[in-house]
């Protein structure tokens, strides 16, 4: 554990958080505790249950006439009070935050429903009646991108958005010259740090100064503020956009709730009152935003003795279907670091971002890093166990080498400071390496199934605002002119009775930045740290701020912290002037100690803080020659390293590097196929650290999601695009009986690009522990593909000897095969062949077989549309359904498909049925289907509702069965019948 | 997530809660401890158009004991028969699946007749009342009839309980001498749906194995005991016959190979606790 | 009781943290709306309102409870306690708040208001609960920013302190 390096002050202790108080006695001020303004209407959203359908119609008229609903917005109303959101690449794209003609994926708004409260508001929202024509879609990156693949937007010509090829060094060489290449294909899969508090916006409208007021919980980075400024059609000035103090934790995914501040604030508008809209759970996890899932190859150039001399990457991103500012930054943000903790000198890169039917991504802790090194140091752990050689090895024999900082990497960032090499053999023997193995060792002699896994990761902290434009050419950058840069910054003032107060343009969502900015300026002026008031939240009308404000990139201690110190500095510059005119000495011979400001000889000498500090409120004339006040200081920073990428495409994409080297040991049940982590050692360089116990907060915070990550957590998607992971008992977050406590280990390189050398620490382990804990899972099966997450199943495909067959009864034809119901079944009916196949055509039949049927409507020959109820226990909706008869081979066989729709969701379906004549009056009914259900049953209760599905689909058989049997052969057919219904039961 | 509108009607006697669920008929809903259908009223997935709250009915907060059975009444919460001192001498199945159902916080409001009228395939207690060849008392209005636990359970959701019907207890077997039991589950994480739940109960003469979690409701099937030999394809053949399907958690081989498993180790282990 | 019917509101009254509260409700108002938006009672937090998260445990007579699924109407008579009724009457942090703090048991402080009511009566009807126990007592809450250790061992602490303050 770390000491405090600074015995003297506060900083580097680590002091109970000013935070908490608050929090702990329920007084937090998040934003749905803030209360609305009176006449404030509420907010819910009616969104697409297809992943891919034209919008056909949308009657809201019910919605509009009950009582309480003063608005319901369509595409078209918010088209006509806003732009299309800014895409971040040159494409014939738009990005509206609601559907305008089509919806591209589950979750996607295609209406907001204002009124009085939210109750009624979403009583409104099951009354709009949306009418959709489905469309084929596209959910698995790889298949986006070829060339038959549904294309989402027409105007792109395919799903590629984007496509670009770099060159480092000379990369051919060095695979022609290298004895070996080695490579490996990964995916990453979709997963978000999903905060326990959700979304929420709270907007109003002037219509006197054509001015929006956006409250919401954003995080940053309010580059974001000039993306909603232009789609609201307003000057940035005409946008005040501000922060509760609180926030229920973000992790980059609150940086999403943007195209909803666009949908609240048109919304604010076109009632005339504040709007309010708090984001459920359901919505958030359908339709907030994720992490990017890619598809990589990755391919090394290797000597025998593991030194890597190129890397060839081809990544393909998947942003989901829309391009949302600030993607497709998740594939950029790495580009700097594209050799992760090693001296490679040439690289090979090509990307491709795509488009998919699926929730467009965002911010997400760890930002691209998790996807970049689980391809990375998979191929490490592979080219160990390819080459016969250790893989720690490996990774020893090519970190970047001590005393080679700051070290330019061949894509052009420059790793500040750190001993890769000297870090990794401290956790090597502090971490317990050599008892870790003796473990393995152990448990393998015993036949358990127990491996090693490794990591080393560069950390990258303090984004350059000009890295995303490396997506452009060099020319498109030229013509759109440079990028660059990281503006922090941080007011301090002092008031009348010498208080101290700081404000710092962030957003803290639970990491203590009140604490810690109060140490660091108690240090500098000689008081209590609770004496000063620190305010971390933002509000673009009235506060100092830029584009890079907020809470994101792991800046707060590297670049916010940073620019308090020099505020401080530069008021008690100041300070000391205005003391030194009244003690007669010397500025320089002025310190801050205990309240007071002491002549450094003579300590009896002094005068009191809040004298100096009044000084200039009060009596400004006395204040010493040269001093015009010390009200207030307000410093930018932004550091000279983040430069616009060059023409060479090299860009410095973020300001620090910190270092991390992971090893775990995991034991896998034969039995179960469950992961156990029996250690987890993770050593940490971040520079300097200014709260250590935070900053291992951090760290384990960051550890455990990264644990969901690699064992629990995915946004899954079925093949037709449907949502499966609804709810938080299908999205699984660990608790604490999932989780074990880390080894924590320290290496301190300040950084020398930092005011206060410190550098981020919150993202690594979501970079280092998924690939960490995959390359121990390999380790142990001795496995090369590895998928996250490693759910028990996926293991256990690797544990079990052949499966025995069953003897006595066929293999059910429904088993495996994704999300698609298959059944068969058949019924011997006691009626004429021609008579059953008179009912299949008739309405009436129709209308008593179909479960549910209210009426049955012969729109052809063969196609019949119903409204129908259908439900399992209590969950009963009502429906519109479809029935298209197709295949006609009169009486003998029909192909019956269709689809119902309704507010829980749809199905649809195909069966096949054939009639045999068994004699003159009994024929024999069989029947085989294929059904998939979607919507909000299969995000909320798949687990249930495909079984639900199933029950429905033989209702109708058995109905079928009953109306034509007329009651002759009745009790025994429908016991044959069903017994038959779902295969072999 | 808010529900639809309903009427609410907190019943002060079994008879008033009878008749007002009758009268409502397939509108009508009980509320319990809520901890199943609340989420579904919040997400809308059902729209009831009353609600019986039944937790003010002295008569159904009681778990009584009598000749050969527990009676538990459909106030009767997780937590409180968990704390019942009685439990682990006269049920010890239940006992011991008790701990798997939901969390400390979920328990101190759910009841036991409640996780069984919701009848989810994953759910430990109609789990162990399959095993355990127990009862359920329905009442609509003054009638009352008992079903079997075996003949209840429909299927996902679905079970024998008619419109306008309520369940007024459920009955569990006390434990029998010379008799073992045992319950055994792989969840993804603690408190979770099982992906498999095996129970046990082993006498002198057969083994009794319930699994849940993988066909659409609890099964039960008469095994060999473990020690025979034609005991692993009998087990085989069960497992098969459970229909077991993909999911989002688990595959259905994943599934057989549990019911496999945690089958053999489940009867194996009743069978030691008889001993 | 009279059957309250929907649509309309009606009066709910209940004791909170020991002091008589009432509002109107309409039947099918959450507790948790109830607690937030007609009482302003804010400290219960609200995560899922699908009973899984456990940011809104508060306790009823006694016993735990998720108050997303609970109805307002459901809490009429009843004693109900909310994190804002752990503090000592001049907001002198409980022994369990205490140990919160100083094991830096919260960070960002969404979900702790419920996990704060769940140790709160854990450790009343367990004072020496185990750290297993308390684990596991745990399991029904997700914590997202720390990770979780923390929060163990801030209930370990108060634990320990809680013993110790009742032998003294």
């Amino acid at each position: 554990m770390v000491q405090a390096r600074d015995a003297e002050g506060f900083l580097g202790r680590s002091i109970p958080r000013f935070e908490d108080a608050a929090l702990l006695t329920g007084r937090g001020r998040y934003i749905d505790d803030l209360g609305a303004p009176p006449g404030t209407l509420h907010a819910a959203i009616v969104r697409s249950p297809h992943a891919h359908a034209e919008l056909v119609s949308i009657d809201a008229d019910a919605a509009r006439a009950l009582p309480g609903v003063a608005a319901v917005l369509t595409g078209e109303e918010i088209g006509a009070l806003t732009r299309s959101m800014v895409v971040g690449v040159k494409a014939p794209v738009e990005c509206w935050p609601i559907a305008r003609d089509r919806v591209r994926y589950v979750g996607e708004p295609v209406a907001m429903v204002v009124a009085t409260d939210r109750y009624v508001a979403e009583d409104a929202a099951d009354l709009v009646d949306v009418r959709y024509r489905t469309l084929p879609a596209v959910v698995d990156v790889r298949a986006a991108v070829e060339p038959d693949a549904p294309v989402l937007h027409d105007g792109l010509g395919g799903n590629v958005i984007s496509e670009r090829s770099f060159r480092y060094g000379d990369p051919e060489a060095a695979f022609s010259e290298a004895p070996h290449t080695i490579g490996i294909d990964v995916t990453y899969p979709r997963n978000a740090c999903t905060p326990i508090e959700t979304y929420g916006v709270v907007a109003e409208y002037d219509p006197g100064e054509g001015t929006y007021d956006v409250l919401a919980n954003f995080q940053g980075p309010f580059s974001i503020h000039a993306v909603v400024a232009r789609s609201l059609g307003v000057a940035g000035n005409k946008l005040r956009l501000h922060t509760p103090r609180d926030s229920g934790g973000s992790f980059g995914i609150k940086q999403g709730v943007f195209p909803y501040m666009i949908l609240v604030a048109a919304a604010a508008r076109a009632t005339g009152r504040p709007v309010k809209w708090v984001e459920d759970r359901l919505e958030h996890l359908t339709a907030s935003v994720s992490a990017t899932n890619r598809a990589t190859r990755i391919e090394a150039a290797v000597e025998d003795d593991g030194t890597i001399t190129a890397l060839s990457w081809d990544q393909i991103e998947d942003c989901g279907a829309h391009l949302r500012a600030p993607e497709p930054a998740t594939l950029y943000r790495m580009h700097g670091n594209m050799t992760g903790a090693y001296a490679i000198r040439n690289v090979a890169i090509h990307n491709r971002v795509v488009l998919t039917n699926k929730t467009p991504t965002g911010l997400n802790r760890g930002f691209g890093g998790p996807q970049v090194y689980f391809a990375l140091e998979r191929l490490v752990f592979e080219i160990a166990r390819t080459l016969k050689l250790d893989p720690l090895d490996v990774i020893r024999r090519n970190l970047v080498p001590s005393g080679a900082f700051p070290y330019k990497t061949a894509t052009g960032a420059l790793l500040d400071s750190g001993d890769y090499p000297a870090a990794l053999e401290v956790a090597v023997a502090d971490g317990g390496l050599t008892e870790l193995i003796a473990r393995r060792d152990a448990a393998r002699a015993e036949g358990r199934i127990y491996g090693i896994g490794m990591a080393a990761v560069v950390e990258p902290s303090v984004s350059n605002m000009g890295y995303i434009t490396t997506v452009l050419t060099a020319e498109e950058r030229a013509r759109a002119g440079p990028k660059n840069g990281a503006q922090a910054v941080a007011t301090i003032g002092l008031d009348p009775l010498g208080g101290v107060s700081v404000k710092v343009a962030s957003v803290p969502q639970g990491q203590g930045h009140r604490t810690v900015l109060a140490q660091i300026v108690a240090d500098e002026l000689g008081l209590d740290p609770a004496a000063i008031r620190v305010t971390a939240d933002v509000d673009t009308a009235r506060d100092a701020w830029s584009i890079a404000s907020g809470n994101y990139s792991s800046r707060f201690a590297p670049a916010v912290a940073g620019a308090t110190k020099l505020a401080v500095d530069r008021l008690k510059e100041k300070l000391k002037r205005v003391a030194a005119s009244q003690l007669n000495v010397q500025p320089d011979d002025v310190t801050f100690k205990g309240g007071k400001l002491v002549a450094k000889a003579n300590p009896e000498n002094a005068i009191s803080f809040s004298r100096v500090a009044a000084a200039s409120h009060w009596a400004p004339a006395t204040l010493a020659d040269g001093v015009d006040h010390t009200i207030q200081e307000t410093v930018f920073w932004t550091p000279d390293e983040l430069v616009a990428p060059t023409a060479d495409d090299e860009v410095n994409s973020s300001l620090c590097h910190g270092f991390i080297f992971d090893y775990c040991g995991v034991e896998i049940d034969r039995d179960t196929g469950e992961v156990r982590i029996d250690r987890y050692v993770t050593m940490h360089d971040c520079g300097r650290i200014l709260h250590p116990a935070m900053v291992d907060g951090q760290v384990t915070g960051g550890f455990v999601q990264a644990l969901g990550a690699a064992l629990y957590e995915e946004y899954a998607y079925a093949e037709d695009g449907s949502f499966l992971s609804g709810t938080l008992a299908d999205y699984l977050i660990p608790t604490t009986m999932e989780v074990p406590d880390p080894v924590i280990l320290h290496f301190e390189s300040p950084s020398p690009f930092t005011p206060l050398g410190a550098k981020g620490v919150g993202e690594g382990n979501c970079m280092s522990t998924p690939v960490c804990i995959a390359n121990a899972v390999a380790d142990a099966l001795g496995i090369s593909d590895v998928t996250l997450p490693l759910t028990p199943s996926k293991i256990s495909e690797h544990l079990y000897a052949p499966e025995p067959e069953p003897k006595e009864q066929p293999k059910p034809v429904a088993d495996e095969g994704g999300r698609k119901l298959r059944g068969e079944g058949e019924a011997v009916v006691a009626a004429p062949r021609q008579k059953i196949w008179d009912m299949l055509l008739d309405p009436e039949t129709l209308k008593a077989v179909v479960p549910g049927a209210h009426s049955v409507e012969k729109v052809s020959d063969t196609l019949f549309r119903a409204d129908v109820t259908l439900g399992v226990g209590p969950v009963k909706g009502r429906y519109r359904a479809e029935i298209e008869l197709s295949d006609l081979d009169p009486p003998e066989a029909v192909t019956l498909s269709g689809g119902a729709e309704g507010g829980l969701g749809f199905g649809r379906g195909t069966g096949r049925v054939t009639l045999t004549e068994r004699g003159p009056n009994e024929t024999l009914v069989a029947y085989t289907y294929e059904a998939e259900i979607g919507g909000k049953v299969a995000s909320v209760g798949g687990r249930l509702l495909d079984g639900a599905a199933r029950v429905v689909i033989g209702q109708f058989f058995q109905a079928l069965a009953r109306q034509a049997g007329g009651g002759g052969s009745g009790g025994g057919v429908m016991s044959r019948l069903k017994s038959l219904i779902g295969g072999g039961k | 997530m808010k529900p639809a509108p309903f009427d609410y009607l907190k019943a002060d006697s079994l008879s008033e809660a009878a008749e007002a669920l009758a009268e409502a008929g397939e509108d009508g809903r009980v509320i319990a401890g809520g901890q199943s259908l609340m989420p579904m009223l919040n997400m809308r997935l059902a729209k009831p158009s009353l609600l019986v709250d039944i937790m003010g009915v002295d008569e159904l907060g009681r778990i009584a004991e009598e000749k050969d059975t527990i009676r538990i009444g459909a106030g009767v919460r997780q937590a409180k028969l968990q704390a019942w001192d009685g439990l682990s001498r006269h049920l010890p199945l239940v006992a011991a699946a008790l701990p798997w159902v939901g969390h400390a916080q979920t328990r101190s409001r759910g009841t036991v007749c409640g996780s069984v009228a919701h009848a989810d395939p994953s759910a430990e207690l109609p789990l162990v009342l399959t095993a355990l060849k127990g009862g359920i008392v329905l009442r609509a209005r003054r009638r009352t009839r008992t079903v079997s636990a075996s003949d209840f359970f429909l299927g996902m959701m679905a079970t024998d309980l008619k419109p306008g019907e309520m369940i007024e207890s459920v009955s569990f077997p006390k434990a029998a001498p010379s008799t073992g039991y045992a319950f055994r589950e792989i969840g993804r994480r603690h408190g979770d749906f099982a992906i498999v739940a095996c129970a046990a109960v082993v006498d002198a003469s057969e083994a009794r194995l319930a699994v849940g979690g993988v066909a659409d409701r609890p099964m039960v099937r008469t095994l060999p005991l473990p020690v025979s030999g034609d005991f692993d394809d009998a087990l085989n053949e069960f497992a098969w016959a459970l229909n077991a399907r993909d999911d989002l958690h688990a595959s259905a081989r994943y599934r057989r190979e549990l019911v496999r498993r945690l089958g053999r180790q489940s009867l194996e282990e009743a069978a030691r606790c008889r001993a | 009781m009279p059957r309250l019917t929907s649509g309309r509101r009606h009066t709910v009254r209940f004791t909170l943290n020991g002091r008589p509260v009432s509002g109107e409700a309409e039947p099918r108002m959450l507790l948790t709306d109830f607690l937030r938006h007609v009482i302003g009672a804010t400290g219960t937090h609200v995560g899922c309102e699908h009973g899984v998260c456990g940011a809104c445990t508060v306790r009823i007579d006694g016993a735990l409870a998720r108050s997303c699924l609970t109805l307002a109407v459901q809490a009429e008579g009843a004693d109900v306690r909310t994190v804002e009724g752990l503090a000592g009457a001049d907001d002198t942090l409980s022994p369990l708040q205490e140990a919160f703090r100083q094991n830096f048991g919260l960070q960002c402080g969404f979900c702790t208001p419920g996990i704060l009511m769940s140790l709160d009566a854990l450790l009343q009807e367990t004072p020496d609960a185990s750290e297993e126990e308390i684990r596991e007592h745990l399991s029904g809450h997700l914590c997202r920013c720390t990770g979780y250790g923390p929060i163990v061992r801030a209930a370990v602490a108060a634990a320990r302190s809680l013993r110790e303050g009742s032998h003294a």
